[in-house]
């Protein structure tokens, strides 16, 4: 069963992290909202492993 | 005094003076069912045929006016097949296929419900709730006229029980005044409500939604609404935060407006209100009547346990859903279908009494299944925070473009019998290839034979299901029989049959319970391991 990964995968993430936050420009903060829930929704359904999904929804929870 | 609570649609059982009435002592009955709503009557049905005598007390004196349901499922359909009642329904309702989902202006896709080939009933059929009650009295009457033990007792109000170790004492209340009576059984189904849930102290806990929904039957002549379920997310028209406009017979449309949780019940309720609502939904130059209309607030709650030792809860009485999706009356029915068979077996010596523990157990199932999916429609629907708002509208903006989007979008998901996982009346399964969805616990799937259907010919007995596999004529064990069905591939030209009870297995042998659910499966007949299957299916184990 694949794993969740948590290590650096992205190759050029300085590029990516640029690409993701110019998406937001321009827009009002409901509009970027609104793009941000498209764009989980697109991602989410992309990795459809359901254990990865769960995974990530863990991982993306603050530690205490 | 004794005065209606709601006003009758149809007067079907009219208050009659009974002997019951002038006893000194109080009759004993082996079965009363307090409520002849859909389930109280479907369970009278059901015992009715079985020969066992019953007696339903209800408040009324007929079917209430109040549409209320209006989405039939197959399965419950199937079931009213067993009860002799299904085929005037299909005649009567409609059938629909073509769903689609609107945000705001547009329409973001449609979609095709595309039932599977080869079931004698359609995936749902859309008819106004008094139709089917009138239906269901309406066989009720005609086994009574073939001798069934069936009565029914219009304007008799239960207002007290006392639970005794093997009976129940029942207090009614008559136009005529009070009389007592005693039951060995008693079937509550008097509705979501249930007052006998209150004189027996029972919780009925859950969630409640915190919005209204006004709920508009109007009649139309009108081209431009097909038959389909149409439903709008946020529609522009502003009145109402959804709407569902559905079809019925008799050119009556359902029309469903989510109108919020801080209203004015009394000011929402004026004509003039609802028309407003309407006119602004149809536009201005649509002629409509208006048939009937409700406000409701919908919740999700169950009784924690359905049987309490002479008491049995079914249908609204022992669970309730939101009417997203439809599986209010279907449920119910598929709680009749669970609970007739094992309480006639117990009444019949047939079976011990733990039994009826297995109707909890399994119904309690399928009624957390039920919840747990009207919950989520809820939920989508009528999104409670920011951001599931937020994400809600994200699944509809991307549904209208992506494929991906449309299962998430979720107006009501269309209710599905629950299969019986776990249950401890399944052996276990021992058909290596065999469909899941014949699994045992599953309820049976329809499929064409040469000569027919395959349900009918499952009846509401035990069956033994043989399938290219000798068999004997039939099995009894301990008193009780299975009838053997015999079937090869010659009768399943479709090949229906064979996809939905082979797999990839040859033959096959199927144990099927009288409610049409199946407890074992096997490559081959084999006497003892049969034996103790059926044993398991009837609580002796
Ligand atoms: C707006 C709306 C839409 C719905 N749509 C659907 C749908 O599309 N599909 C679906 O399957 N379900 C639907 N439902 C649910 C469905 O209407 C119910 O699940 C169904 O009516 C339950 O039947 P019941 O026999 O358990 O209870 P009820 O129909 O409530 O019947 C209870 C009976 O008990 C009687 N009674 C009460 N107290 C006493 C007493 N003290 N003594 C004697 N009798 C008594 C009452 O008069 C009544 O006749 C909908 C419900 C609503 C509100």
């Amino acid at each position: 069963m694949a794993e969740l990964i948590l290590t650096p995968n992205i190759a050029g993430g300085d590029d990516f992290y640029e690409e993701l936050i110019n998406a937001h420009d321009g827009l009002s903060k409901a509009d970027s909202d609104a793009y941000n829930a498209r764009l989980l929704l697109i991602l989410a359904n992309h990795i459809g492993d359901r254990d990865i999904l769960s995974a990530a929804i863990n991982a993306a929870k603050r530690k205490a | 005094m004794f005065d209606d609570r709601y006003t009758l649609a149809y007067r079907l059982y009219p208050y009659e003076r009974h002997a019951d009435q002038d006893k000194d002592t109080p009759v004993r009955h082996p079965v009363v069912v307090m409520g002849g709503g859909p389930i109280g009557i479907a369970t009278a049905v059901d015992l009715g045929q079985q020969g066992i005598p019953v007696v339903v007390l209800d408040d009324h004196e007929g079917v209430g006016m109040g549409s209320r349901a209006i989405c039939f499922a197959k399965r419950c359909l199937e079931i009213a097949d067993r009860y002799g009642a299904a085929k005037p329904m299909v005649e009567k309702g409609v059938v629909w296929n073509i769903g689609k989902v609107f945000h705001k202006d547009g329409q973001v896709f449609d979609f095709n419900l595309l039932p599977e080939e080869g079931h004698e009933f359609p995936a749902f059929i859309n008819m106004q709730q008094p139709y089917f009650e009138s239906f269901m009295i309406e066989r009720a009457f005609e086994l009574q006229k073939q001798g069934a033990p069936i009565q029914i007792r219009g304007k008799n109000r239960v207002d007290n029980v006392v639970v005794k170790d093997d009976h129940v004492v029942i207090e009614v209340m008559t136009p005529d005044g009070p009389y007592t009576l005693e039951a060995d059984w008693l079937i509550g189904a008097d509705g979501a409500s249930s007052p006998l849930r209150t004189m027996l102290g029972y919780d009925f806990t859950g969630k409640v939604f915190q919005d209204s929904f006004l709920i508009a039957d109007i009649k139309m002549k009108n081209d431009n609404f097909p038959t389909e379920r149409w439903f709008w997310f946020e529609p522009s028209h502003g009145s109402g935060a959804s709407t569902l406009l559905h079809k019925q017979p008799d050119d009556v449309w359902r029309v469903d407006f989510q109108i919020g949780w801080d209203i004015d019940r009394k000011e929402e309720m004026k004509e003039e209100n609802i028309r407003r609502r309407l006119d602004a939904f149809l536009g201005d130059d649509v002629e409509y009547e208006m048939v009937w209309s409700s406000i409701y607030t919908f919740q999700c709650k169950r009784m924690e346990s359905f049987r309490h030792g002479p008491v049995l809860f079914a249908g609204d009485a022992a669970h309730q859903v939101s009417p997203f999706g439809a599986r209010g009356a279907n449920s119910g029915m598929q709680d009749v279908d669970n609970l007739g068979w094992k309480l006639g077996m117990v009444i019949n010596g047939q079976a011990p009494e733990s039994l009826l523990d297995s109707y909890n157990s399994e119904r309690v199932h399928g009624a957390e299944e039920n919840i747990l999916n009207s919950t989520r429609s809820t939920d989508f629907i009528t999104p409670k925070s920011e951001m599931s708002h937020l994400l809600r509208n994200a699944v509809l903006e991307l549904s209208e473009h992506y494929e991906f989007a449309r299962p998430l979008v979720n107006s009501g998901r269309l209710s599905v019998p629950c299969v019986y996982d776990g249950s401890s009346l399944n052996s276990a399964d021992a058909l290596i290839g065999g469909p899941a969805r014949t699994r045992p616990g599953a309820p049976c799937p329809d499929a064409p034979l040469a000569d027919g259907f395959l349900l009918p010919k499952l009846g509401g007995q035990f069956t033994l299901l043989a399938i290219n596999a000798e068999a004997p004529e039939a099995l009894t064990e301990d008193g009780i029989t299975a009838n053997v069905l015999s079937l090869n591939s010659s009768d399943d030209k479709t090949g229906a049959l064979a996809a939905r009870y082979l797999g990839e297995a040859k033959s096959a042998v199927y144990l099927i319970r009288p409610d049409q659910h199946v407890a074992a499966r096997r490559e081959a007949y084999d006497e003892n391991l049969f034996r103790a299957a059926l044993k398991r299916a009837t609580g002796k184990e």
